[in-house]
């Protein structure tokens, strides 16, 4: 094999002219450049965050001493509905796709998505969504009775949604809102899709694709065939509400399980929704500060696919204590214990991975350790869940909540802020503080322990999730009292995270274009990248094209 | 914005090419996700339908008003026919063809639209029927309801095309693209058998 020559393109950034501030404004709301798309998706994200972060907040402060009132039970209900849907719809999947947006088109060698301007119609469209549902604290009841927030629970199970237990348009808000984030959502995924399949450049086969792609790809199958029925139950319930149809109207004959249904084949799927995307980052991190090529490509390929799969036939575990039946219970424990086996093998080949390798604790390695740990407890809490005797035990417990606030935070959001540490140097050309990374790290790693370890224990001591306070004396005082502690810890963890991100922008040092010495296409470009990522498209012969580059004496495509 | 610091960008440019490298046109993977998306709206709509069949408390029942579309179903399915030709006529450059085949795909769209919309009059009018009736009034007309609206979406960017069309503005290059507006079209189509099968046999 010859050598790959190599082009030396000077690149002229159009961003060293100064510009007058509302013409940058003016840009980026019109931008439908990825990059820009996608760092707008996560700066939107963030503000939800800590929006959310806030409420979870509140509620702690509520939870923290028996018989507290420092909240009303309106309040309270209307604060979980809000971090609900706010941490799902508002920050989980608009930062997840912040992420594809910025990072797929780099990673397969493209110049842009396969739609720049459907790309900014779902962005925009989302935040819309966003604002909406906010603006339902001041429009809820009409303009003048503020605090009208929705109060259904972001499950919004029926009949609680009907006109008769919700009066008001707060509902409706929320209605919308989910609505309009699924069409965004739909819209995005749609054009992950086209652009991994139809814009990967030259010699990029799909058996040579980073891993990464290879994720989103599954992860946007699943939100074509999961969102939507959420969006068509949405349509549904705003029938029911506006024009008096009886999809959930038990007085007419209607059923409210039919709309557990529903909302939970939206519901389950979407936790590999979220989960996706953060092994993906997993999947480029672990091997490069492993200092090793990914073990078992092909089968974390096919553990992924498998997932998409089996995912879309579990959602009935959240329901075993509906009354399903007995051979419905067992067909959903079954299903819901055979997704382990995937999940299982993803987890041996990022340990395989790690083996032998020379590994650099590096801060985003450190967040993924923290996430492969917790990663292992939050499926052994699932499968715990995942046995209906077991389940009709602690079904609504603070149990469940604890389980699933592994998953979504010990899981995805470590994950993700591994994944900010990672690529922030690409984005901005800066490195980030590695000391204030380990402050977050750290406060992080035991603010999430304090609050969740903690928090499976009321719930096995039989405290129910939803109540806005308790009776002193039944031993959840001293534990709601460490998961408030908890919470705090990882407030101030997120504080430290937002104050490095704005201060290494300015003062980090340079970072240059490989800084982590690693091997997909997006090192291969200046950083931050300029607006057409690649001055002459690339052509790629190996799954580590970077390492090929770098290695001319023992490349890769020599083993393909 | 800050300033960047000017960086060479090392792009490997000529490795082995895997010839010819092609990949699928994004208009037709596009239009796919949109159908596999839509399909599992109307999948939920459908098993609402299914699932609610026979337990309305109140009539009317629909084997007292349904009565099979059977007109507006040879209008509608025929018409994926037309639209086919259509494309195959911009293919082979016969732009005459494709415009008649296009207007024939609107009128025939357009009659179907206007069958469904002379059941939904009978079928309030006379029957005294609406969503706020029963169980089959609400599935009933949200699931005709948005196969309807989906034909009024895809009549639009039909008419669209049929003016560009007329005006001479469609050439053969814009086969491929027209394609992928076909795709809408036959998925259009076939959620009306499904449509058909459930509300007017299964149902009645």
């Amino acid at each position: 094999m010859t050598t790959t020559p190599v082009l030396e393109a000077v690149d002229e950034t159009l961003e060293t002219q100064s510009r007058p501030p509302l013409n940058v404004i003016y840009e980026w709301l019109t931008t439908v450049d990825h990059k820009k798309i996608g760092l707008m998706y996560i700066v939107y994200a963030l503000i939800f965050l800590v929006i959310a972060g806030f409420e979870a907040i509140l509620m702690r402060i509520q939870l923290a001493i028996p018989n507290n009132h420092f909240v009303s039970p309106q309040v309270f209900n209307q604060l979980f509905t809000m971090h609900g849907t706010t941490m799902v719809f508002f920050m989980g999947m608009p930062i997840l796709f912040g992420m594809g947006n910025y990072l797929v088109p780099l990673m397969i060698g493209a110049r842009d998505m396969a739609f720049p301007r459907l790309n900014a119609f779902s962005f925009w469209i989302s935040a819309f969504a966003g604002l909406l549902l906010y603006f339902s604290y001041i429009g809820g009841s009409g303009l003048y009775a503020a605090g009208s927030a929705p109060d259904v629970g972001w499950f919004a199970y029926a009949p609680l949604t009907s006109k008769v237990f919700s009066p008001g348009h707060s509902t409706d808000y929320w209605t919308l809102a989910v609505f309009l984030s699924g069409v965004g959502s739909i819209g995005t995924a749609l054009n992950i899709v086209t652009t991994i399949l139809c814009m990967r450049c030259k010699g990029m086969k799909m058996s040579r694709m980073p891993l990464l792609p290879w994720l989103y790809l599954v992860m946007s199958g699943i939100v074509f065939v999961a969102v939507s029925p959420l969006t068509a139950a949405q349509i549904m319930l705003t029938l029911d509400r506006y024009l008096g149809a009886h999809f959930f109207d038990t007085q007419a004959g209607g059923s409210a399980i039919l709309w557990m249904h529903f909302f939970w084949i939206f519901g389950h799927p979407e936790v590999y929704v979220l989960v996706l995307p953060a092994f993906a980052f997993a999947n480029e991190i672990i091997p490069v500060f492993s200092r090793k090529a990914m073990f078992g490509y092909p089968a974390m390929v096919a553990a992924s696919v498998s997932i998409g799969f089996i995912s879309l036939s579990v959602w009935a575990h959240h329901m075993f204590t509906a009354g399903l039946g007995p051979a419905g219970n067992t067909f959903f424990v079954f299903a819901t214990m055979v997704i382990s086996v995937p999940t299982g093998i993803k987890i041996f080949n990022w340990l395989a991975t790690i083996w032998g390798g020379k590994i650099i604790f590096a801060v985003p390695m450190m967040f993924m350790i923290g996430f492969l740990f917790q990663f292992l407890i939050a499926g052994l809490t699932g499968i715990m869940l995942a046995a209906a005797p077991f389940n009709w035990q602690l079904s609504a417990s603070y149990f469940v909540v604890a389980h699933f606030h592994y998953v979504l935070v010990g899981a995805i959001v470590f994950s993700l802020f591994g994944a900010f540490y990672f690529w922030y140097p690409k984005v901005t050309g800066r490195m980030m503080s590695e000391t204030l990374g380990k402050w977050h790290f750290w406060l992080f790693l035991i603010g999430f322990h304090l609050t969740f370890d903690f928090m499976h224990v009321p719930g096995i001591l039989g405290m129910p999730r939803r109540i806005y306070t308790y009776e002193a004396g039944r031993g959840w005082d001293t534990l709601n009292l460490i998961v408030g502690i908890g919470a705090i810890f990882q407030a101030a963890g997120t504080i430290v995270l937002v104050y490095n991100m704005i201060y290494s922008y300015f003062k980090g040092k340079e970072a240059g274009h490989d800084p982590w010495d690693a091997w997909t296409l997006e090192w291969s470009v200046p950083s931050p990248p300029p607006s057409y990522n690649f001055a002459i498209e690339p052509t790629v012969s190996s799954r580590r094209p970077l390492w090929d580059l770098k290695h001319p004496e023992d490349p890769d495509s020599d083993y393909e | 914005m800050m300033t960047t610091v000017t960086t060479a960008s090392r792009i490997p440019i000529d490795g082995p090419i895997e010839t010819p490298w092609k990949l699928p046109y994004r208009g037709t993977v596009g239009m796919a996700c949109l159908i596999i998306a839509e399909s599992a709206i109307f999948i939920i709509f459908v098993v609402a339908y299914i699932y609610y069949i026979g337990k309305s408390l109140s009539g009317p029942t629909p084997a007292q008003v349904l009565e099979l579309p059977i007109f507006g179903t040879i209008c509608l399915l025929s018409s994926s026919i037309f639209v086919h030709f259509a494309v195959s006529n911009l293919r082979k450059d016969n732009l005459r063809g494709c415009t008649l085949n296009l207007a024939a795909t609107v009128l025939l769209g357009t009659i179907f639209l206007a069958t469904t919309a002379r059941e939904w009059y009978h079928l309030i009018h006379d029957e005294g029927l609406t969503i706020k009736t029963n169980l089959f009034g609400t599935t009933y007309y949200s699931l005709v309801g948005l196969h309807a609206t989906h034909v009024v979406v895809g009549l639009i960017m039909l008419s669209l095309t049929l003016g560009l069309s007329l005006t001479g503005h469609v050439k053969e290059e814009h086969s491929e693209k027209l394609e992928v507006l076909s795709l809408y079209w036959h998925f259009v189509d076939a959620v009306w058998v499904v449509v058909f099968l459930v509300v007017y046999v299964l149902g009645r």
